[in-house]
């Protein structure tokens, strides 16, 4: 009999029962509702083992990736160890940190170097502890193919304790605690010849740096377009790389952009306007956005409305902790 | 409502291509739109998922006390029965944009009719 480890609980799950019922004879089911794979009210995680194929009918392959599944028509086939979609409680992998750059004042680039088992999709994110209690969200940057090292891009935010001690006290050569990688705004396999809009604004260039590069390394022939954008030029970075890169590919169309500044070298308005103004239809459009909250959730129904699909619309606001 | 009406629309294949078509119709619609302004979309489009499964008449746990909670604070913002039309009506007309026949189109809007009182509150 398959046994189910969900938080404390060890669950034997009887034949023909499905994960759900298993988990709400123990009394610890997640919130349900259709309980026939349609509604993805009860989605959950599993860490260990390997749900089967017929409980990720119809989520995102992005979500299958990571293991997400529907408990309700999930019948187990062999152990498994199970999580709430959103449990932080995942494992932590130790990273020390190897270079340390500062690109512009606002914004520190940071790469450690992690055990061999740390896993990541470019574009996933990770919790970076500056103790036990302390710790904040980071998208990660780099490629696993391109380097042995994570990649972060910090932005420093006045008051904000972490982004203050990286600036200013983290070296190289210090050891922190990262947590897994989690997240589903990444490059998905398949959609080679799909066009491809990526906005991002502040540090939320650091997945579309991460997203871009993987998606032009897997062969990517449909046309990418990255609009970067910031208020200030001091928050705009990695932009001669981007240049350069796009340079060597040409289905690559880089547009930097400063909404408050004006100067010759960047298009001048929000990077997220521009886009849209640039690409009314999108329909079969895969459309990615990063960085500021209301920039994302704007972008996003705008995106939709433009004709993108919901499934085609990835995005990771950057919320800042209320510190 | 039977299993009938689910597999006569084409069952999850049938929402899947639903979805979209009628969140961007109810999003475009002036009448309705300001009511989503500032939900989180994946989530919206979740619950749009399981609104119209049960609207197609297939397998859902609807509790109308669920639906009144969904939408109390709509209510106490104007929601009215001009809104709730205006969904409906969206709503055939995204079955009409998949070539649904008419009569069951009307099932599909009196299955949803059966949740106006759950949603406005009454």
């Amino acid at each position: 009999m398959p046994i189910i480890e969900f938080d404390e609980n060890r669950c034997d799950c009887n034949p023909g029962e499905t994960l759900l019922e298993c988990l709400d004879r123990y009394n610890c089911p997640p919130p349900s509702s259709c309980q026939s794979g349609l509604c993805h009210t009860c989605l959950m995680r599993c860490v260990k083992g390997t749900p089967p194929e017929s409980a990720q009918n119809g989520l995102k392959d992005s979500l299958v990736k990571q293991g997400y599944f529907l408990p309700c028509v999930c019948y187990p086939e062999g152990d498994m160890k199970v999580v709430m979609p959103d449990d932080a409680a995942a494992p932590h992998t130790s990273a020390k940190l190897i270079e340390k750059t500062i690109l512009t004042p606002a914004i520190a680039r940071l790469r450690f170097a992690v055990d061999e088992d740390f896993s990541y999709i470019p574009g996933q994110y990770t919790n970076i502890f500056k103790s036990d209690e302390v710790a904040r969200t980071y998208s990660i940057a780099s490629v696993p193919v391109l380097g042995d090292y994570i990649e972060f891009h910090i932005e420093k935010i006045s008051g904000g304790i972490v982004s203050e001690w990286i600036f200013n006290t983290l070296k190289e050569g210090d050891e922190l605690q990262i947590s897994e990688a989690l997240g589903e705004c990444f490059y998905q396999a398949g959609e080679e010849e799909n066009n491809l809009l990526m906005i991002a604004t502040g540090s939320g260039f650091a997945p579309i740096y991460g997203i871009v590069r993987d998606a032009l390394n897997q062969g990517h022939t449909g046309e990418i377009h990255v609009y970067q954008g910031a208020g200030m030029a001091e928050k705009l970075y990695l932009v001669d790389e981007m240049k350069i890169l796009a340079e060597k590919h040409e289905n690559l169309f880089y547009h930097p952009c400063l909404s408050r500044d004006a100067t010759e070298d960047f298009e001048s308005g929000r990077a997220n306007e521009l886009a849209l103004t640039e690409h009314a239809d999108l329909k079969n459009w895969t459309v990615y956005l990063c960085g500021h909250p209301e920039m994302v959730k704007a972008t996003q129904r705008k995106a939709f409305l433009a004709g993108a699909s919901m499934k085609d619309i990835h995005s990771d606001p950057f919320e800042f902790a209320k510190t | 409502m039977s299993d009938a009406l689910f597999d006569q629309l084409g069952g999850e294949a049938a929402v899947n291509a639903a979805v979209d078509i009628f969140y961007r119709k109810v999003l475009a619609d002036d009448r309705i739109s300001r009511f989503f302004d500032g939900v989180d979309m994946e989530k919206q489009a979740a619950k749009q998922k399981a609104f119209l499964t049960m609207a197609f008449g297939g397998p859902h746990n609807y509790t109308g006390k669920d639906m009144r909670d969904g939408h109390a604070s709509l209510v106490k913002d104007g929601l009215n029965d001009s809104h709730f039309d205006a969904v409906v009506e969206n709503l055939g007309a995204t079955l009409k944009e998949l070539g649904v026949a008419d009569d069951l189109i009307g099932q599909v809007a009196a299955v949803a009719e059966t949740t106006r009182n759950d949603v406005l509150g009454k």
